[in-house]
């Protein structure tokens, strides 16, 4: 459905997008991962033909976005970071506006607008200005005036940013339930969002394409080694903190020990197992065997830079003891 | 043409939901209110003047109010130009509404004559309220119609034009009030150009005074419609549009 092969944007000065390629099938939902300023959003625009490709090519259900861009705007709705909205306009109006701009037929326009807002959340709003809405409820309009076509491929980018947790929750929500009948690009990067909807990531940093991947396949390669962190308070008070963490790492199955900080006599390590082994259980056992209290003790999850330093093996050269 | 339509349509409505076409409306019915006052007094006592020394020369109002009173307004309609085009893109590429427009199935040019129709329309509208003051006359008096319509579409395309220069100049810059101060500039200059014309009487002189906006006006002012103006009038229009969309382009690779 949506190609882009060796795809190259170059701003004045520097290079957003390097040299990437990938395809997305019919049907999937694609979480496009990244750090800030990784070029999701570049990418994003040369996809919606907004932005032409310095070099390489892209193209949207066979049409090229720089021989074709009218056939591919055609089949792509598209939600922009900050969604276009007109604050003058009612909310009603500024779906029928994007549809007639989308072209959708006349005798169909009423039908698709109520269809959209219904399906986005905001037909109780639908005469309200977009003036006075809140931020949750432009990010609905917005998605629903990029639905109103019934594109094939949507384009989401960052489509959760600042929206509370409920908010967040039902926006997701929603795109999974459009998946079937649309591709979907999605980009954010907040990782839980894309375990919970994608299919497949792509991951890029810097402007280069760092892993391309379906999500089961990404975490087993990411989880192999556990991460634990675990915060010690020494009984006797004396205690230095090399005395713990050589004692933490001579267990079995530890492949490294961080501090973290010390809060009075509260000392917190990051405790990394050896691939496949899980540790937490003689972490416990170790810790309270050593008259120390056991303050608190649980799975640290991969943070994206994590991720990023693991994918791009870029660990070993990130000095180790520092945060 | 449709998609034209829709989108002139939306951007009238923009110019009526907020205060800029009410304000520019009030404006202009103040300012021409004011002239026209101004000249039919004149008439009046230059009038009763006449006849108080038995001269009994008729007098004619399209020569004496309709032809001053025109002239007055196509000045007055460069400062009332800026105000209306300094939007129409500046304030997009601001908020970014742009993109909706761009990743739109509509070619640039679909976009510049939508906007630009939206602003003739309003500028016409602008224009119509004088026509309440003009229709004074034909209660009292027996001013010839024809000239004053070849006036009122004068002023239609010499707005037309500097509308799509205007337009171009808010394509350039993401500024509302850099876009309203560069094409005050650029309607002002317009204006001024064939002063010159006054004191040089070299070809560089008649070149320059050719090019100025206001100069075209004087015959449709006077009624008479001539092809050499409408000509004029047409090319920087198409000049404007055609620099619009170069720029809209330009920015794409720009960007």
């Amino acid at each position: 459905m949506i190609k882009v092969d060796g795809l190259t944007k170059r701003y004045a000065r520097n290079v957003a997008v390097d040299n990437i390629s990938f395809e997305v099938e019919k049907g999937q939902i694609v979480g496009f991962l990244g750090p800030n300023g990784a070029g999701k959003t570049t990418t994003m625009r040369v996809l919606t033909c907004f932005l032409p490709p310095t070099s390489g090519k892209a193209s949207v259900a066979g049409f090229d976005v720089l021989e074709q861009p009218i056939e591919v705007k055609r089949r792509i709705g598209y939600l922009p970071e900050t969604p276009p909205l007109y604050p003058e306009m009612e909310v009603k109006e500024y779906v029928r506006y994007v549809g007639q701009l989308k072209g959708v037929a006349h005798s169909e326009l009423d039908a698709k607008v109520n269809e959209a807002c219904e399906r986005c959340n905001v037909a109780d709003m639908k005469n309200r200005l977009i003036a006075k809405l809140s931020k949750g409820y432009r990010q609905r309009v917005g998605l629903a005036s990029a639905i109103i076509h019934n594109p094939d491929v949507l384009i989401l980018d960052e489509p959760t940013a600042g929206l509370d947790p409920e908010q967040r929750k039902e926006t997701l929500g929603l795109i999974r339930e459009l998946a079937g009948s649309h591709t979907i690009i999605l980009s954010t990067h907040i990782l839980p969002e894309v375990e919970q909807t994608c299919q497949r990531v792509i991951i890029i940093s810097k402007g280069k394409l760092v892993a391309t991947d379906t999500m089961e396949n990404l975490n087993s390669r990411l989880r192999g080694a556990e991460m634990v962190a675990v915060e010690v308070e020494p009984r006797g008070g004396d205690l230095a903190r090399e005395t713990v963490q050589q004692r933490l790492e001579q267990l079995s199955g530890v492949s490294r020990v961080v501090f973290k900080e010390a809060r009075g006599q509260r000392l917190s390590f990051e405790v990394e197992s050896l691939q496949g082994r899980s540790i937490r259980a003689e972490l416990a056992r170790s810790i309270v065997s050593a008259d120390w209290n056991l303050l608190e003790l649980h799975a640290a999850g991969l943070s994206l830079e994590e991720i990023f330093l693991q994918l791009t093996g870029a660990e070993k050269a990130a000095p180790g003891g520092t945060k | 043409m449709n998609l034209v339509w829709i989108i002139c349509k939306k951007e009238l409505k923009s110019y009526f939901a907020s205060p800029i076409a009410y304000g520019l409306m009030a404006f202009f019915a103040l300012i021409f209110g004011y002239f026209f006052y101004a000249a039919v007094a004149i008439f009046v006592v230059r009038g009763t003047e006449m006849q108080m020394m038995g001269r009994s020369m008729p007098m004619d109002l399209n020569e004496w109010v309709v032809r001053p009173v025109m002239m007055n307004v196509s000045v007055i309609g460069l400062f009332i130009i800026p105000m209306i085009t300094m939007r129409l893109f500046a304030e997009e590429k601001k908020t970014g509404t742009i993109e909706l427009l761009a990743t739109s199935p509509v070619t640039d040019l679909q976009i510049i004559l939508g906007k630009w129709f939206a602003a003739v329309l309003l500028y016409a509208a602008i224009l119509g309220i004088s026509a309440f003051d003009l229709a004074i006359l034909f209660l009292y008096g027996k001013p010839d119609g024809m000239p004053i319509l070849i006036s009122y579409l004068g002023l239609l395309l010499q707005g037309s034009c500097l509308l799509a220069v205007g337009a171009f100049i808010s394509n350039c810059t993401r500024n509302q009030i850099i876009a309203g101060a560069g094409t005050f500039v650029v309607c002002l200059l317009l204006w001024v150009l064939d002063w010159v014309a006054a004191y040089d009487t070299s070809t560089t002189g008649k070149v320059i005074s050719y090019l100025s906006v206001t100069g075209h006006f004087e015959n449709f002012a006077k009624g008479v419609l001539d092809s050499k103006d409408v000509v004029y009038y047409l090319s920087l229009i198409f000049l404007g549009l055609f620099l619009t969309t170069r720029s809209m382009e330009s920015l794409r690779w720009r960007a």
